[in-house]
């Protein structure tokens, strides 16, 4: 592989990391607070795009669209919290995993169904022809890149400088004494999923361009983050975000090396090899059983 | 280094009072009972003299997918491991009869226990990782199994062997001249045969000793251990014995269908499995057959609304079992007999 091609598949690579990070973020939050593993988080993210898709058919423009996508995911993810993931709190594993995969695959057939299989095409917002006339990254990938290093900080300043922020990470951490001090811990995981579907959306509508609307278009990417997620040690946010711009770039280059079938073997391999050899990730608490 | 002790959570209320004592009710010590699994048989080989030959080659999937679904329950429902990506080891039995009839023109019978041991072996060895993984993990790591098994099949490096996105088409095996049945008849009966076996199997596997180590381990992982149980062998053996049930299904499927491609074994098929158990009844043999006749018939009834909408029913189904019915159509089943026959006996 000769260095300009290395390089152009580490830049595409962080640029798809961004989106990864984003999705394994989405799963860490939820993760945190509930210690459940959304399976659905991709599916959502996929109708989240699809609501974006049906609203810039109905003629709004992009930003705008952006932005209302954004809040309905949010609405969205609250919703689901509260009607379908509720009931099975504490209920056991087996069950959460069912439900959630339950979810699943409601979500990828209504999508199916309401807006059809075919592959449609998704407008960027970037210029098409890449920035500063640089030849190794297209400005979608470097806008994308940016959107989420944008988000990703607002939630840092949001969870480490608000008081809203606080009690959702005291909630997470400790449900009792936040109870006691009058967090309603049970709102607080609902905004949780609410962020985590509207982080969800972010990543949808930034990849979307790259690998085209349809019901499952999130499949593989939700496989990298959960990659990215367990590299970075399923409860470290920071983690998430950095696993996610090493499975990237991984995937990239290995992609590029061994031909782009084994790209999702990637993930997979990933995903094993954490969870046998160090199986609390890079960032992640190291979790003692007392028997 | 483990997962949280808190993921080690019990199993639903319904599993937990599933004992080896079902696997008797099957065909338990009462005349009435064998009598009854009797009648069910000679139904079975009724069957596909009464209905079209289609609706044979349904029935003959019915019974595939009973054996892929005993199968599965032996891991989830019985040892409390969860995959979400057995399809793939269905695909890795289905690959080995094509590519074994296809290339080497070995008859189709001999190939269901040759995918039989190639899926044990694999199931063994993936377990073994496994065996670290708990509850959640595990879960994770077999998902990711199912998502990225039809990318692999595709792979450029093994396409002479696998056909690559084409997949290989298979001929389908004559009945012989003595039976005068049909192709789909033939196939139908040696189906049967074969699934009569892996049940029978299966069944004194889980009442006996292994039967009863796989529950405790399931329950109570601890005290399994404190009581000598050998946790981590029964553990990956379960794993490659669940695997080599669903191997043999995935033979048998592909030669009843004729054709393996990558397509065919994408995630929701292992989905499908999961929702097979879920309807059937977690940890109950009977309710391998439940899940079957489901998750091959509701689909077909289904398509006539939209493309989309059996898969809706599906996911609407796995939700509220587990909220409803968590014991599925088996618990069910005993439930509603348990209650008949106390109002019998005054």
């Amino acid at each position: 592989m000769t260095l300009d091609l290395f390089i152009h598949q580490v830049f595409s690579g962080l640029a798809s990391g961004g989106i990864y990070a984003s999705v394994a973020l989405a799963l860490v939050m939820i993760y945190q607070a509930t210690h459940h593993v959304n399976f659905a988080q991709g599916e959502l993210a996929m109708f989240s795009t699809y609501i974006a898709w049906s609203l810039m058919q109905a003629g709004m423009p992009y930003w705008a669209a952006f932005f209302l996508t954004v809040a309905i995911a949010f609405v969205l993810g609250v919703v689901i919290e509260r009607v379908i993931v509720r009931p099975v709190e504490n209920a056991p594993i087996l069950s959460v995993v069912i439900v959630f995969i339950g979810l699943l695959v409601i979500v990828n057939s209504l999508a199916g169904w309401i807006f059809s299989y075919t592959i449609k095409p998704f407008p960027s917002p970037f210029p098409a022809e890449p920035l500063f006339g640089n030849r190794y990254v297209s400005s979608h990938e470097l806008g994308s890149m940016a959107i989420t290093l944008v988000v990703l900080s607002i939630l840092f300043v949001f969870f480490r400088f608000t008081p809203l922020g606080l009690a959702m990470r005291a909630a997470a951490q400790n449900p009792e004494s936040s109870r006691l001090v009058g967090i309603r811990v049970g709102w607080m995981l609902a905004l949780g999923w609410g962020l985590a579907g509207a982080i969800g959306a972010i990543a949808g509508v930034m990849v979307a361009p790259t690998v085209f609307l349809e019901p499952n278009m999130m499949s593989g990417i939700l496989l990298y983050a959960f990659a990215a997620a367990l590299v970075g040690g399923i409860d470290s946010p920071g983690g998430a975000v950095l696993g996610g711009f090493i499975v990237g770039v991984l995937e990239n280059v290995v992609g590029a090396v061994l031909g782009t079938e084994l790209k999702l073997t990637v993930a997979l391999v990933l995903i094993v090899g954490v969870l046998v050899v160090r199986p609390s990730g890079l960032f992640g608490k190291v979790h003692v059983t007392r028997v | 280094m483990k997962p949280p002790s808190s993921l080690r959570s019990l199993p639903p209320e319904g599993a937990v009072r599933q004992q080896p004592g079902e696997a008797g009710s099957v065909a338990g010590s009462s005349v009435r009972k064998i009598g009854a699994l009797a009648l069910l048989i000679a139904l079975a080989c009724v069957l596909p003299f009464v209905v079209s030959n289609y609706r044979v080659f349904q029935f003959t999937l019915v019974l595939v997918y009973a054996i892929a679904l005993l199968g599965l329950n032996m891991l989830t429902g019985y040892n409390g491991q969860i995959s979400l990506g057995h399809g793939a080891f269905y695909a890795i039995g289905a690959y080995t009869a094509a590519i074994l009839m296809d290339k080497f023109g070995v008859p189709y019978w001999l190939t269901l226990p040759i995918a039989g041991v190639v899926c044990a072996v694999v199931g063994f060895l993936f377990g073994l990782p496994a065996l670290r993984l708990e509850g959640l993990y595990l879960s994770l790591a077999t998902f990711a199994l199912g998502v990225a098994l039809p990318q692999i099949l595709k792979y450029k490096g093994i396409e002479h062997w696998t056909g690559g996105a084409q997949g290989i088409v298979i001929t389908k095996p004559e009945a012989p001249e003595w039976s005068g049945l049909s192709q789909d008849q033939w196939l139908y009966f040696v189906a049967l045969a074969v699934m009569l076996l892996m049940f029978w199997l299966g069944w004194n596997l889980l009442r006996g000793r292994i039967g009863r180590a796989m529950v405790a381990i399931r329950d109570q992982p601890t005290a399994a251990r404190a009581m000598g149980v050998d946790s981590a062998m029964v553990k990956s053996m379960t794993f490659g014995v669940s695997a080599m049930y669903t191997g043999v299904a995935g033979a048998l499927g592909a030669i009843a269908i004729q054709f393996v491609a990558p397509d065919s074994f994408t995630i929701f098929l292992s989905i499908s499995l999961v929702v097979g158990i879920v309807i059937g009844g977690l940890a109950s043999i009977s309710g391998a057959i439940w899940g079957a006749l489901f998750i091959q018939f509701i689909p077909n009834v289904a398509d006539e609304i939209s493309k989309a909408a059996p898969w809706a029913i599906y996911g609407l189904f796995l939700i509220g079992f587990m909220y409803v019915m968590p014991t599925g159509v088996a618990g069910f089943i005993r439930i509603a007999l348990a209650r008949w026959r106390r109002r019998r006996v005054p």
